[in-house]
């Protein structure tokens, strides 16, 4: 039981670091800010959530895997509108290159 | 003899003529060459009427000006081309050496450390840390050995500390503040950093005022959580404060400057700062009198681990709490509106 408990473990933790890698990737390859954004949104939410299943399966289930799920729920409503924010903040200040970029018609923009 | 040309003009007859006294202007070895302007001006006054001179006088500034500003141009190029690959090189050098000293400081530091959890090392043999460790909990009632330190043992210098947080929002008020006219309407520039705001700070947003709707009740109910368990488990009045001020600032970013006036102005921290400071300051002057003194404080310290007990700690956690909470909610409404 010991080890099946081990391997989910450390292959939730893997799968997070492979997630929080790509978005590291991500968020060097491209160049306009909205898509470095979504590229290392993936790591506020998908990499966290999976390291800290993994930490959560571990540790076995008690108080402290409790608190560890509370931090995903806080992290999950938090960071997306911390993105929502900033990206709202980039399209209020540089409309040029969003046109550019996502090839938005210029009514849409308020 | 072979006399110079410009020998009135040249570096030497300039600075005689300083030392001389002949020119007591600031600008003393610029002069000789405004005075030979000044000669060709005189001439050409003699020379031209009236309104032609004038039109000679402004293009002859403007060469002026245009000299001026090449030279300018070309200090201003400098710093780009030949002054950026020297300070490119310099830069780096200095970098790769500073790099290097603070390597091999931390390394020989880390070498010199004694062996981590060994019985001798300084944190480990000292009788300060003993007797917090073995006496602490008996002596404050604080389970939480680092608050019973902070807070009972040292606590004149986390008084210090509250003192310091005061002191720093109120110095920032002071740099930052916008003044009111004396009729209590508002001057241009606090004006014109509302409309500032209101550009670029996302009020009204439907998503955000969820969020904080959702997560503003349980972030602050989590940081009296912290403040009222200093004692018990880790945590205590800087973070907790901290933890309410961060609710605080959330709240205000989603809903607005008018909704947080309802319940915070400036009133309200000057009378929760000025109170949790005082009260502290009181509790401690009369624990630290009667240590002085040998005498029994009459404070009890009641049983270790339950919510109300180890005597001031409590109290005095939720002044450090207040003041914390209070300085992190004013300094960034300073920053963002120039008043609290």
């Amino acid at each position: 039981m010991g080890w099946i408990r081990f391997l989910i473990g450390t292959g939730c933790i893997l799968a997070g670091l492979f997630v929080s890698c790509t978005a590291v990737i991500g968020t060097w390859k491209f160049k306009y800010v909205l898509n470095r954004m979504h590229a290392a949104a993936l790591n506020d939410t998908l990499g966290i959530l999976f390291v800290i299943l993994g930490l959560i399966v571990l540790n076995g289930f008690n108080f402290t895997s409790l608190k560890l799920f509370v931090i995903v729920c806080f992290l999950w409503i938090a960071s997306p509108v911390a993105s929502h924010l900033l990206a709202r903040l980039e399209v209020t200040l540089d409309k040029e290159s969003i046109k550019e970029e996502c090839e938005v018609d210029e009514n849409v923009l308020l | 003899m072979k006399v110079k040309e410009n020998y009135e003009s040249g570096t030497w007859r300039r600075f005689v003529r300083f030392i001389n006294g002949e020119e007591m202007s600031e600008d003393a070895f610029r002069l000789p060459e405004e005075m030979v302007r000044k000669q060709d001006k005189e001439a050409e006054d003699s020379k031209y009427p009236e309104a032609v001179h004038s039109d000679l006088y402004r293009t002859k500034r403007e060469r002026n000006r245009s000299d001026f500003s090449r030279m300018m141009e070309q200090y201003e190029q400098w710093s780009k081309t030949r002054g950026m690959n020297i300070f490119g090189k310099f830069y780096r050098i200095i970098a790769l050496a500073i790099c290097i000293l603070i390597i091999v400081l931390l390394l020989l530091t880390v070498a010199n450390m004694p062996h981590f959890g060994s019985a001798d090392t300084p944190a480990n043999s000292n009788e300060v840390p003993r007797r917090y460790i073995e006496k602490g909990q008996e002596e404050t009632g604080a389970v939480n050995i680092v608050t019973g330190m902070i807070l009972d043992y040292r606590a004149f210098d986390t008084l210090g500390e509250s003192h310091v947080l005061f002191i720093a929002a109120c110095t920032v008020l002071i740099l930052v503040r916008i003044d009111h006219r004396k009729d209590g309407s508002l001057i241009h520039q606090e004006l014109a950093a509302e409309e500032d705001d209101r550009k670029l700070e996302p009020k009204n947003d439907r998503i955000l005022q969820k969020a904080a709707f959702l997560l503003v009740p349980i972030i602050i109910l989590f940081g009296i959580y912290v403040i009222l368990n200093g004692h018990i488990s880790p945590g205590g009045g800087f973070s907790g404060g901290a933890i309410i001020g961060a609710g605080l600032i959330l709240y205000l970013n989603a809903f607005g400057f008018k909704k947080t006036e309802q319940f915070f102005t400036y009133k309200t921290f000057s009378m929760v700062s000025l109170a949790a400071l005082l009260f502290y300051s009181t509790a401690k002057c009369y624990s630290f009198y009667c240590g002085a003194n040998h005498t029994d404080s009459g404070i009890p310290l009641g049983n270790a681990g339950d919510l109300i007990s180890s005597g001031l700690i409590l109290p005095l956690n939720i002044c450090v709490g207040c003041v914390v909470a209070c300085t992190m909610y004013s300094f960034y409404a300073i920053f963002r509106k120039g008043g609290i």
